[in-house]
């Protein structure tokens, strides 16, 4: 029989936090074991599972169906899974983990404040260096779609896993792309954000595979669970 | 891969090589500096990015046109006629019934001396070997827009903006309503303007940071004011170019348009001149011109190469990629030849297109 497995971040504040969530909606998640063994149960509601993850693996098992449900950020989600509605739907923005994906360059840059600045500050760049004005993020596929969007050319994305806000100081990048909460990281490095929409604005989401294994009794379980969590 | 599209594809390479090209191979894994270089980072979005060891960054071809360039570059005779078949791979997301790895079969000339006799040629030799598949055809001339945009009584600022975002149709004309003062200017750069009228320091007390100057902040400054202080494109002028843009029409027609927008735009003449050649040429090579559909922005959207006459076969009613299409890129050249160039025209045919439409059929 087919029992939901449902992905949850698996340590710190996050995970804190989503059990909070359930616990208010009645249903109890903990874990299990050993102080370190990542296992855990779920109780209030029956036939779930639980399965305790890194935060950025949850959209790649949401995707590969190897978990039914699924709590993550949306910038994760959009980052990572093409076509992301097609794969995944959203049953519940959480209320927590909020953080704005957004576009920062020097503060010392007078000249810039918006998009149309950043574009023509590209080309200028570009024709003075001989290279592309360097963007650093994680966050490739939503921060090319969003400058596309918006007619931004002749910069170059440069990968950064970490640290972001420090690569313009080591001449690495001209510019940042990257998730923040309050801006002090930013402000701390002498970055401003641009004048523009946010990328993203990301926070902690419910989410449901719709290519997990939804036979038996699964389907049920996964009503049950909404009517419970009102979603 | 199926075997009737690479059948079919070989049978198209058969057809360019009679006529007198030479087949050539290009490598499947291209360094990606290149083509990152010539296409900006959209073309990531399209293109497989794979990592070598040893020559680093590389990509899964995603065209013929670049390799075949740089061969015929690197000491190939003039004139020239080069033919190629093989797979093309790009990314397709978002919706993902189309392939992401295809065959094309290209013919690509390399003609100084008559340009506009090469641009015939290709489109005539398309139009005999898709003959009888039902396919509409549909040609454009970016030429006739960089005359547009050229010729603007503008600041050459403007008008290299204007240039810039010729391929990004939206960006395009936002900028062209900001020049004609029917658009507010970004936001922040009214405030800016009038502390750099009023003589302000505009300056921060933050360091400064990272490889961009103070001195090309400084530059930017000054531009900023420069162009506050250029008047408007006149309304009538950013009327007619975006009428311009927007005529698509059978061809003899589309040209009476555009001829009569060229009574304010004078400027447009010289490559209207080109354009009604191109048609006679066309016609001489047994085109019917009068039944052919000329739409001003065709190419607009595509990868930002094609400079000059481009064109596309279609399958009506069908949801598809275009089978064949094709243009002029004559910068292209100049961008890979490190400071030589050629005129160049050439043109794709994905094979399996065809076999699907034959099946159907």
């Amino acid at each position: 029989m087919t029992r939901v497995k449902i992905g949850v971040p698996s340590k710190g504040r996050l995970m804190e936090k989503t059990f909070d969530w359930f616990a208010e909606r009645g249903i109890t998640m903990k874990r299990t074991g050993a102080e370190r063994e990542y296992s855990g149960a779920v109780e209030g509601v029956e036939g779930v599972d639980l399965v305790l993850l890194s935060a950025s693996e949850i959209p790649r098992e949401l995707a590969a169906g190897r978990i039914h449900m699924g709590v993550t950020g949306t910038d994760l989600v959009r980052e990572k899974l093409a076509a992301w509605e097609t794969v995944v739907e959203e049953l519940a923005p959480m209320g927590f983990g909020h953080a704005d994906l957004i576009i920062a360059v020097p503060e010392c840059w007078v000249d810039v404040e918006t998009l149309d600045d950043l574009d023509a500050v590209s080309a200028a760049f570009r024709a003075e260096h001989g290279f592309r004005l360097r963007i650093a993020t994680k966050y490739h596929r939503l921060v090319r779609d969003y400058l596309r969007a918006h007619g931004v050319a002749d910069y170059q994305l440069v990968d950064s896993q970490g640290a972001t806000e420090g690569t313009i100081r080591n001449l690495t990048a001209e510019a940042v792309a990257d998730i923040t909460s309050t801006g002090e990281t930013l402000r701390a490095n002498h970055l401003k954000i641009l004048d523009a929409a946010p990328v993203l604005c990301s926070q902690a989401t419910l989410f449901w595979a719709r290519g997990a294994d939804w036979s038996g009794p699964a389907a049920a379980t996964l009503t049950a669970l909404r009517a419970r969590l009102g979603v | 891969m199926n075997a009737a599209a690479r059948a079919e594809g070989q049978r198209l390479l058969g057809a360019f090589q009679a006529w007198g090209a030479t087949p050539v191979e290009a490598d499947v894994l291209q360094p990606a500096e290149t083509l990152l270089d010539l296409y900006g980072e959209d073309i990531r979005a399209r293109a497989y990015v794979t990592q070598d060891p040893l020559q680093g960054e590389m990509m899964l071809r995603p065209d013929f046109t670049v390799p075949v360039v740089q061969a015929h570059m690197a000491g190939g005779a003039e004139p020239a006629r080069y033919c190629y078949l093989g797979e093309v791979f790009r990314k397709q997301e978002g919706g993902a019934a189309r392939a992401s790895e295809y065959l094309q079969v290209g013919y690509e000339v390399f003609d100084r001396e008559q340009p506009l006799r090469a641009d015939a040629e290709v489109f005539a030799l398309f139009s005999r070997m898709l003959a009888g598949r039902g396919l509409r055809a549909a040609i454009g001339d970016i030429g006739l827009l960089i005359a547009a945009v050229r010729g603007m009584p503008t600041s050459e600022t403007r008008r290299a903006a204007l240039m810039r975002h010729l391929w990004r149709p939206a960006r395009f004309r936002a900028l062209l309503e900001r020049y004609a003062g029917r658009a507010p200017l970004p936001k922040g750069r009214a405030a800016l303007l009038e502390r750099l009228a009023a003589g302000d320091a505009i300056e921060s007390a933050a360091p400064q940071i990272g490889l961009r100057t103070r001195a090309e902040i400084e530059t930017r400054l000054i531009r900023l004011a420069e162009d506050a202080a250029t008047p408007a494109i006149p309304a009538d002028l950013v009327d007619g170019l975006e009428t311009l843009m927007g005529v698509a029409d059978k061809a003899p027609v589309a040209l009476a348009q555009m001829r009569d927008l060229a009574r304010a735009m004078p400027w447009l003449t010289p490559a209207l001149d080109l354009f009604e050649q191109r048609l006679a040429v066309l016609d001489a090579h047994f085109v019917d011109v009068a039944s052919l559909d000329f739409e001003a922005s065709y190419g607009r959207t595509t990868l930002e190469y094609y400079d000059g006459f481009v064109f596309g076969f279609y399958a009506e009613g069908r949801d598809l990629p275009p089978v064949a299409s094709g243009g002029r890129y004559d910068a292209l050249t100049a961008v890979l030849g490190q400071g030589r160039s050629i005129p160049a025209v050439g043109g794709v045919i994905r094979p399996a297109l065809l076999v699907e439409l034959e099946g159907r059929a």
